[in-house]
């Protein structure tokens, strides 16, 4: 009845951690991934990205939003769930999630956001009227001070966020896997490379959307692709998948060599159940084939065309690849018995409060909430003038 | 005058009664009992105790008599996926001992059905399995807001208003202790029949192990058996290497129980 082999516990025929559990280090690694994309522009002074650096923020911001939802929608009591921030429990990893996450959101990628974009909400403030001039003159906070003394002191303060923002960014999904790293009873997730590894595969993905969104809204826009843009962040994106590949078969033959008590169980597991969400979509066709068509870039010269559809591609299967990547973790980590002598089967329900339906508008929400933020502040320089003017009189300015 | 006499009367009747009826400390506790909070009655001081288990794999029988006792004194799901404890049915071949094969139908509440097909080279017995009520509980680490918390007298317990049902606490339990009650979307777990033991009584398990394969110990009570059982037999707990501070102490462990 619960699809059931060999021995499982009683308590553990049902999994605890559902769709909505994958959703949550999917969509943080996205946010995270995004805001190191936009910290390359700010910090390290890759100019060649500066096309996407509003773009990333905002899609940082979008999913953001968005990746407390299936939690909390997961939760038995999601009315108590404020609890976690009035009486944490200090010694559980779990406690410090609102912390986190509120420290994110509300001191580094909003206040961010805001830094950079308050010439332009304030001049739109001053030129409109109506609904429109009430709504931008809340987001400015009803401070329309834009001297040129109060917009350097914004980008210097907008660069030194950037500066915390990292880290941050860091901590963010480091943090989500060390949830899953520090549970010792578990085998498939107790390792110390957890949060390692899913910060390097939060870049790649992150790296991955918004190239994708880039290109789309081009597309969209009927604008032209920076090419010097998309080729500049499919080499990081490469980079940054050769140190992600890396640590996950690192993890995987260091497993495979130690041998230990749960290997029977894993391997058998990642051969049968697992083969085609591991073996298949994860490492041949999310990890393997991206990686081989961004390597071809660097080796061969494909005409601009080429290149976009390869990029297209790669993007995709990333994407594609990371969230069965986080499925092999939190489903993965639930279908063999802790007693390590038997698995169950994870039934995904379709219109249920934690089915695939309520999972994919959770993926599509956050594209609904960026859309909106790009109506709001549009991240375009080529249709912005002062935004070109701003970003690049305070750079030199700074 | 006679109002007076009648109360009197009244109370000595009742207290007689609860005399009768109740252990003596019981009868001391059951005001407390009553108001909900037993562990406030004077006559129990929980820093006083240390509570634990023994279970003695060589006395069980796989009635499954501890199972349906604790269902019913505890009001768990009947359900095949919810139990504070539960027997499981161990067979090692000799050429296979890491590989036994385990069951543990409806967790053993309905018993065991014959085993004819391993014939006589099998060895087979019976593991119940409780909460251990560790010490250093990896439960207790993870609950996001303290709602599963350990007593000052070693029981590992849930507060069901607290707790936010994220199932974290289930995924840390190396042992599969914790279940989610569907009825509260909380989760629950063995109390070791906190509110018996407080009144001086002894869990359901242990009460309705007709083998006295169960016992429940106080660690603090110098004349516990549990002292002079742990010296005179080779005493192991489920996965010592997960460090846990189990306090549910198997005598006769195999080594093929996981």
């Amino acid at each position: 009845m619960h699809g059931v082999q060999g021995f499982m516990y009683p308590n553990e025929l049902e999994l605890q951690w559902s769709i909505l559990i994958v959703l949550y280090p999917y969509l943080t690694g996205l946010v995270a991934g995004a805001f190191i994309l936009a910290s390359l522009e700010r910090v390290f002074n890759v100019a060649a990205v500066k096309p996407t650096y509003r773009l990333a923020l905002l899609t940082a911001l979008a999913f953001l939003i968005v990746a407390p939802l299936p939690l909390q929608m997961h939760l038995g009591h999601p009315e108590r769930s404020w609890e976690m921030y009035v009486t944490p429990h200090t010694t559980s990893a779990m406690a410090m999630f609102g912390f986190v996450y509120l420290w994110y959101l509300m001191v580094v990628l909003v206040l961010e956001i805001w830094l950079d974009y308050r010439k332009e909400i304030v001049l739109t403030w001053r030129s409109s009227t109506g609904l429109k001039k009430l709504l931008y003159g809340a987001m400015a906070l009803w401070s329309d001070n834009i001297s040129p003394e109060a917009l350097a002191l914004d980008h210097k303060l907008g660069g030194i966020l950037t500066v915390i923002g990292i880290p941050s960014a860091f901590m963010l999904h480091g943090y989500v896997g060390f949830i899953f790293g520090s549970i010792k009873a578990n085998p498939w997730w107790s390792t110390p490379l957890m949060p390692i590894v899913f910060l390097f595969s939060a870049i790649v993905s992150g790296i991955a959307a918004v190239m994708l969104i880039y290109m789309a809204t081009c597309k969209m826009r009927g604008k032209k692709i920076d090419m010097l843009c998309v080729d500049t962040i499919a080499k990081y994106l490469y980079y940054a998948f050769i140190v992600d590949f890396t640590l996950e078969m690192l993890d995987l033959i260091h497993r495979l060599y130690v041998a230990d008590e749960s290997l029977m169980a894993l391997d058998f597991m990642v051969k049968t159940k697992l083969f085609v969400s591991q073996i298949v979509i994860q490492i041949i066709l999310g990890t393997l084939v991206p990686l081989a068509l961004l390597a071809s870039v660097q080796l061969l010269r494909w005409s601009a065309e080429t290149r976009k559809v390869i990029y297209a591609t790669c993007g995709m299967l990333i994407m594609v690849g990371i969230f069965a990547m986080r499925w092999n973790v939190v489903i993965g980590g639930q279908l063999f018995s802790k007693s390590f002598l038997g698995y169950t089967t994870y039934k995904l329900d379709f219109a249920t409060k934690e089915g695939l339906l309520p999972a994919l508008l959770f993926l599509i929400m956050p594209l609904a909430i960026l859309w909106v933020l790009l109506k709001l502040l549009p991240p375009w320089e080529d249709d912005h003038s002062h935004a070109g003017e701003i970003r690049h009189g305070s750079t030199t300015g700074v | 005058m006679s109002a007076e006499a009648s109360t009197d009367r009244r109370e000595f009747l009742k207290d007689s009664g609860k005399w009768i009826l109740l252990t003596g400390a019981a009868t001391l506790a059951w005001d407390f009992v009553v108001e909900g909070a037993p562990e406030q009655a004077p006559n129990y001081r929980a820093s006083d105790h240390w509570w634990g288990m023994i279970i003695d794999i060589e006395k069980c029988i796989g009635c499954g008599n501890c199972v349906r006792a604790c269902k019913a004194e505890n009001g768990v799901p009947m359900t095949d996926d919810a139990f504070r404890t539960w027997v499981e049915r161990y067979v090692v071949m000799p050429d296979e001992p890491e590989k036994p094969i385990v069951e543990s139908p409806n967790g053993g509440y309905d018993g065991f059905a014959d085993l004819k097909q391993y014939g006589d080279g099998a060895k087979v017995f019976f593991v119940p399995k409780i909460c251990n009520h560790c010490a250093h509980s990896p439960c207790v680490q993870v609950c996001p807001v303290g709602a599963t918390f350990e007593s000052p007298d070693g029981v590992v317990l849930v507060d069901q208003t607290r707790c936010l049902g994220c199932r974290y606490c289930v995924q840390a339990c190396p042992y599969g202790c914790r279940y989610i009650d569907p009825r509260t979307e909380t989760v629950d777990k063995c109390t070791l029949c906190y509110h018996r033991i407080t009144k001086g009584l002894t869990t359901a398990c242990c009460e309705t192990c007709p083998t006295a394969a169960r016992q429940l110990v106080d660690l603090k009570d110098p004349k516990d058996p549990i002292h002079e059982f742990m010296r005179t037999h080779k005493v192991n707990v489920l996965k010592p290497q997960m460090a846990t501070g189990a306090k549910a102490y198997y005598n006769g462990l195999d080594g093929a129980v996981r």
